[in-house]
């Protein structure tokens, strides 16, 4: 059992719109709660999006502007430039958007956002899919898991949205999961000292896309950490590697099992997954000791 | 009239040095924007205003237009003045987020170059590009002069913001854009009389409890189209009143659409942009040969200002439409848009003649307008827009 060290100031309503269990709406809350109520956020479509609404209804205590799939960051910039005009340089400019509106067709947005390092904190819901459609692949979609678009499994593998970020000497970047809320808070906190860009990549277990049962998502959440599918580290400055959780203890059999995506795997694809974990796994190790290192010698 | 003391110096401006002034003085706060030929010198210009600490915008340059134009509804929606300009294949990608601003109600006001759009890649003056557009909820002004640009620039903010709608203004390649004429720089103090800050009623703020652009269902969705239309609706008067205060302020004016030597008139050319400018002067040539020809500039073109053409083409036997731009499949845009304008004038219906005259750039002199003019006499007007050259 693990206290949860959240302040709930009730930015977040009860009573919305997704399915029970919902991984990101746990998240969401945790988020804006850290954040507090002086913070405004842009939307692309996703399932976060749904969740706010439906107009005129609204599940965040906090405005909110939806803009286009393709323009999250874009967006966010603008809304930051705005409130600086009008003199707001301490509110929050939050962007939630999905994997989709991240890695595949907002990442040119998101790309020259980081490059100018607008004041934002961009937060990725990462379902590992686009959920609010159906269910179909992205580029965040792991390799051999299944989705709407590629019934036989995904050929290629989960794009490193983070080690891009990091290539762009981004201020800070981080994963974070629903399984370790603790870790989750105290990143949301650290992002808000720093100032420029900020990413957080939070894996939100989707249980309709991933299928899952209602009640599972933090412990898939867990999973996925302690197999190390999910690593929990951060990076700043596009240099400094830390990891937040260095206990990797179970193979990912285990956290693969339990999805419905992956029930089509073969021992070898098993065997290629598991392959592709652990090599992950050994050069991030590497990275954050060599981040130790040049910090103790520096 | 006294006010015109109050004009700074002329200088010898191009238009699209006109349009940055224009912005300058608009004092916009956030102008997010992207090159692309011919619209980079507004750009730059700005950029130097803003190097120079003479104007106090942030000014965003995002990877794409498609990025300018959502971190301009973002600003806009926050509260913020915006500017911003492009031109040809830049208005094109950004068109799924004209529509965003449209619905959002986010008055923007943008420049767009009118140029050719690809493919083939080319530069030169065609209005295909911004008109194509028209379906977006944006109003639209044409500009014929760099003076026109200037002036429109400053009107579009002061329409834009009392009708809560995206205004852009466009003006020609080349013709008007890189043109240089001495153009009137209004005092600062005259345009800040003029066009007070903005101040909307409703805005992205901390503790307001509103947001934009969520899931709304089929009556409500119904309705915001209602409430846009009502919005076009008074775009009309409401750039009147725009147009007769700056001409109380400077002595210029342009209307909603111009009626030049159209009294006595048996034909009227009706055309946009630096074409009427050629326009213009092939009127008076015609009128010093005796023929009775006008012509009718239209300025506004979305919404279309049903009421001034039909008042102003009332009764006259021909109207002649000259088209620098093509819809496949249509043919000139003005022209159709005309002929719906006048659905059911009745007997006072002029015959009207298409012309599809300068697409793409090619240049089109007084002479030709004359000739073209004179062909139309003893033809019957057809549906379709006819090429000419
Ligand atoms: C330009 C455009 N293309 C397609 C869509 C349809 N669409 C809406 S949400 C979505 C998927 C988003 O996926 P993701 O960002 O991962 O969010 P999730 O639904 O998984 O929360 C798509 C493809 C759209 N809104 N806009
Ligand atoms: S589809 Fe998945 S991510 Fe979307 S609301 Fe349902 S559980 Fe949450
Ligand atoms: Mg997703």
């Amino acid at each position: 059992m693990q206290k949860i060290d959240l302040v709930d100031r009730d930015l977040f309503n009860p009573g919305h719109a997704a399915c029970p269990g919902c991984q990101e709406s746990l998240a969401l809350r945790a988020i804006l709660n850290t954040i507090g109520p002086d913070a405004a956020a842009v939307f692309p479509p996703s399932c976060g999006a749904v969740i706010c609404g439906p107009h005129p209804y609204s599940s965040l205590q906090i405005p909110v502007f939806q803009t286009s799939l393709e323009s999250a960051a874009a967006a966010a910039s603008g809304l930051r430039r705005a409130l600086n005009q009008r003199g707001k340089h301490d509110t929050t400019v939050v962007c939630f958007a999905g994997d989709g509106g991240t890695y595949d067709i907002g990442f040119q947005a998101l790309s020259s956002a980081v490059e100018r390092n607008e004041n934002i904190l961009y937060v990725c819901f990462d379902n590992e899919g686009y959920m609010n459609t159906g269910a179909q692949k992205s580029s965040s979609t792991p390799l051999h898991a299944s989705t709407a678009s590629t019934p036989g499994g995904k050929p290629s593998k989960k794009k490193d949205i983070i080690g891009i970020l990091a290539a762009h000497g981004i201020p800070y970047v981080a994963t974070a999961a629903t399984g370790h809320m603790n870790d989750l808070i105290a990143k949301v906190e650290k992002s808000l000292t720093i100032e420029g860009t900020r990413f957080l990549a939070v894996l939100v277990p989707c249980l309709d896309g991933w299928g899952l049962p209602d009640d599972s998502g933090v412990s898939v959440s867990r999973l996925a950490v302690d197999s190390g599918m999910w690593p929990l580290y951060e990076v700043e400055q596009g240099h400094r590697y830390t990891l937040n959780h260095d206990n990797k203890t179970r193979p990912v059999a285990d956290y693969l099992s339990l999805q419905k995506r992956y029930r089509h795997l073969d021992e070898t694809q098993l065997a290629e997954v598991q392959a592709a974990v652990d090599q992950d796994w050994a050069q991030l190790r590497r990275r954050a000791a060599e981040s130790t290192e040049a910090r103790a010698s520096g | 009239m006294s006010s015109i003391t109050n004009l700074a110096d002329h200088q010898l401006l191009s238009g699209n040095h006109a349009v940055a002034w224009g912005a300058r003085l608009a004092r916009p706060q956030v102008i997010p924007v992207y090159p692309i030929t011919p619209q980079s010198p507004i750009m730059e210009k700005l950029g130097d205003f803003h190097a120079a600490g003479e104007i106090d915008a942030e000014v965003l340059t995002p990877e794409s237009e498609h990025s300018a134009m959502a971190a301009a509804i973002a600003a806009s929606l926050a509260g913020a003045r915006v500017f911003t300009a492009t031109a040809s294949q830049g208005i094109l990608l950004m068109h799924e987020l004209l529509h965003y601003a449209a619905g959002g109600r986010a008055p923007i006001v943008m420049c767009n170059v009118n140029r050719t759009v690809a493919s083939p890649w080319a530069f030169w003056p065609d209005a295909t590009d911004s008109l194509s557009q028209r379906d977006t909820g944006w109003i639209q002004l044409y500009s014929e002069t760099p003076q026109e640009s200037l002036d429109s620039t400053i009107q579009a903010f002061r329409v834009a913001e009392t009708v809560s709608l995206p205004t852009m203004v466009c003006h020609d390649a080349f013709y008007v854009s890189h043109a240089m004429e001495p153009v009137a720089l209004p005092d600062q103090a005259l345009v800040d009389g003029y066009l007070p800050a903005y101040d909307p009623e409703h805005f992205v703020e901390p503790g307001r409890g509103e947001s934009f652009g969520y899931v709304i269902d089929q009556a409500t969705f119904n309705r915001t189209r209602r409430d846009l239309d009502e919005a076009m609706a008074r775009v009309p008067e409401t750039l009147e009143e725009a147009d007769t205060a700056w001409r109380e302020l400077t002595g210029r004016s342009y209307g909603v659409i111009e009626r030049y030597r159209l009294d006595d008139a048996d034909t009227a050319i009706v055309t946009m942009g630096s074409m009427a400018g050629t326009a213009r002067v092939a009127v008076d040539e015609m009128r010093a040969a005796g023929e009775r020809v006008g012509l009718l500039k239209v300025r506004l073109f979305r919404p279309f200002p049903v009421a001034h053409v039909r008042t102003a083409l009332a009764g006259i036997g021909r109207a002649v439409v000259l088209d620098r731009n093509y819809s496949p499949g249509l043919g000139g845009m003005l022209h159709q848009e005309l002929k719906a304008a006048l659905f059911g004038l009745n007997g006072s219906t002029p015959a009207v003649h298409g012309l599809l005259a300068g697409v793409g750039g090619v240049n089109v002199t007084p002479e030709k307008i004359r000739q073209f003019v004179g062909d139309t006499t003893d033809r019957e007007p057809q549906p379709q827009s006819l090429w000419v050259e």
